[in-house]
């Protein structure tokens, strides 16, 4: 996986705990918003649309696009509306393999 | 159930505002939002910002505190991570919290939902990579990430703000195309008398521009035929300015040409709505106070205050919160009307200097035409992956309006329910059958208007209504 973000972090973030994404595990800060956590991890694609397969990122950041939908323990959820929580298993639902 | 006076929906400026005002009258309040943290956009997160964000993001986000200060008040619940689904005439509120559906009961209901970007449908839209400008201020404030390479596109005084909150953070944006030209400017200059009351806001946009300058942001103004270039993510932005095009490199594209009341929660109420020539939108329709219309066959007793009644920002939100909390404690008996009046006035008098640049505002930076108007290929309904051209035809086959469209296509029908087309969606149908976009009409709204998923109404349904008691103790805000 991609490990360069397009973005910086201003400030150390906080402690960080694992959680799992397809299966590998990643070093997120605890506590931090999901979407941004998975940005600043270098994570740029989280899906592919049902109907062409097309990547998929973060666009709103607000719970109105739904574009960050990723799988959480299973049940389709919003990235950008949840936080890291330790031992979180993630899916990208349709995702290119490394994007 | 959970029993309360008033159930304020969303705690941006507007619900904290009304929150406070209302407890401070004496109404038990329920201040629910899915964000776990009160701030709303303008001031998302502002408790958890620490001084050096703090900086970045500026004087006016960090006074945000005084409004979640304000929420602590033992008659206030705020119940944050709270997503309301469904709002029942009575009222019954409906809503998710960690991953458990739940009711509330309220004798009122204050919708303070706020604003949405404004959809900006341009060639490239759908690329990771490429993001709401507002979007992008939000991964400033609530996570500290500042793009390395980006380029900000589109208008408005948002724009200048975001940029300028890079600079300070010390990496610039590459660039700001601007959709907006000269002649706007000019036509906008003919809105003067609203200059002088929205003179601090003129000053302060001369401000961020000065900053920009100083930094030596690029600025290109009246920039056309927009496209985001790309593979697999945003790669670069192409545009043409006068007779020349120019490319320009970046990883991250922010979008933005102005925001549009957040529809989902009152049109699922049912409540009236209008076209807004002046702001190319449709807002709800209420008095003075926030009040909606109850239209015919519909419900009564819902408020509106802040952007989602029409956009104002969000000091003018504030104010419209404390105006709306001022009637319901009026209805509810807790004041009378000669105080009620009394209290409003200066509030009044604020708002009306807050309003005073919008005007202006409007007329210097429209929506930009060719996202208003997007070329056939151009994607509108993201989640369904609908183009202006299949939208067109439909409406060349007969298609009329919004809700005949889910018959010729699935335009509207994904996760989203239409918050990121439905405006561009009314607009082409409107364009390409010459009806208004009052006589087209909008996506019928209905409940859940926020996800829910089976574990949080299997909690429900085991349980009953009983369920609906959040143990939540009154005045618990996260905002401490
Ligand atoms: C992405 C974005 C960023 C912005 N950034 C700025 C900025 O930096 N500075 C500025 O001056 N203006 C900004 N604005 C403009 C903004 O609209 C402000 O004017 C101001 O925040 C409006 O205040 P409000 O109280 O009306 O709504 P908001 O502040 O938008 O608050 C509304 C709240 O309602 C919640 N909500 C909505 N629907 C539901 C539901 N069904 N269930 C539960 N909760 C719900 C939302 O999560 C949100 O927290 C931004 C707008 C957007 C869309
Ligand atoms: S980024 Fe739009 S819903 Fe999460």
């Amino acid at each position: 996986m991609k490990t360069v973000s397009t973005f910086l972090s201003l400030e150390a973030p906080g402690p960080r705990v694992r959680v799992w994404l397809d299966g590998a595990p990643l070093h997120l800060p605890h506590g931090a918003n999901l979407a941004a956590a998975l940005l600043a991890a270098g994570v740029n694609t989280f899906r592919g649309t049902a109907c062409s397969g097309a990547p998929r990122a973060p666009y709103c950041m607000m719970g109105a696009c739904f574009d960050c939908m990723i799988e959480v323990e299973g049940e389709t959820r919003q990235a950008c509306l949840l936080e890291v929580a330790e031992d979180m298993r993630l899916t990208r639902p349709g995702a290119p393999g490394d994007a | 159930m959970h029993e309360t006076d008033l159930a304020v929906i969303g705690s941006g400026p507007a619900g904290m505002a009304a929150a406070a005002e209302a407890a401070g009258l004496g109404l038990r309040v329920a201040l629910l939002d899915d964000q776990p943290r009160p701030g709303g956009q303008a001031y998302r997160d502002v408790d958890r910002v620490g001084p050096m964000r703090g900086a970045v993001l500026g004087p006016d986000f960090v006074d945000g505190r005084r409004l979640t200060a304000a929420l602590d008040d033992p008659r206030i619940s705020h119940l944050g991570g709270a997503g309301v689904w469904a709002i029942e005439p009575g009222f019954t509120i409906c809503y998710s919290r960690e991953n458990a559906a739940r009711l509330l009961r309220a004798r009122r209901v204050l919708l303070a939902t706020g604003a949405l970007e404004r959809p900006m449908p341009v060639p490239g839209w759908t690329l990771p990579g490429v993001m709401t400008a507002g979007g992008g201020q939000i991964l400033l404030k609530q996570a500290g990430l500042v793009p390395r390479r980006s380029v900000l596109v589109g208008t408005g005084p948002l724009l200048y703000l975001f940029a300028v909150q890079m600079v300070r953070a010390g990496i610039n944006p590459a660039a700001l195309i601007e959709t907006q030209t000269r002649g706007d400017l000019a036509r906008a200059l003919r809105h003067m008398g609203g200059l002088f009351g929205g003179w601090g806001y003129m000053t302060e946009g001369w401000r961020l521009l000065r900053v920009l300058q100083r930094a030596g942001v690029p600025r290109i103004v009246g920039a056309q035929e927009i496209v985001i270039e790309g593979e697999d993510r945003a790669e670069a932005v192409r545009f043409r300015r006068g007779g020349a095009q120019h490319r320009l490199p970046c990883d991250t594209v922010f979008l933005h040409h102005g925001v549009v009341p957040n529809p989902q929660a009152a049109r699922s109420l049912g409540l009236d709505h209008r076209w807004a020539p002046r702001q190319q939108c449709f807002v709800p329709v209420c008095d003075a106070w926030g009040e909606a219309a109850a239209a015919e066959g519909g419900v009564e007793g819902v408020f509106l205050a802040g952007d989602g009644a029409g956009i104002g920002g969000a000091r003018a939100a504030e104010l419209q919160g404390r105006l709306a909390a001022l009637r319901i404690a009026e209805g509810l008996g807790r004041i009378g009307s000669d105080e009620r009046d009394g209290r409003a006035k200066p509030l009044r008098r604020q708002l009306r200097r807050e309003l005073a640049v919008r005007p202006f505002l409007d007329a210097a930076y429209p929506p930009f035409a060719e996202a208003l108007r997007p070329d056939d290929t151009t994607m509108v309904c993201r989640c369904e992956e609908v183009t202006a051209g299949e939208i067109r035809r439909a409406a060349a086959q007969g298609c009329p309006g919004p809700n005949r469209l889910k018959g010729f296509l699935r335009a509207g029908m994904g996760p989203c329910q239409g918050r990121v087309c439905g405006l561009a969606v009314t607009q082409i149908l409107a364009e390409a059958t010459g009806q208004s976009p009052d006589e087209t009409g909008y996506f019928h709204i209905r409940p859940p208007i926020k996800p829910l998923t089976l574990g949080a109404l299997a909690a429900l349904a085991e349980t009953g209504e009983a369920v609906g008691t959040d143990k939540t103790a009154p005045g618990q805000g996260d905002a401490a």
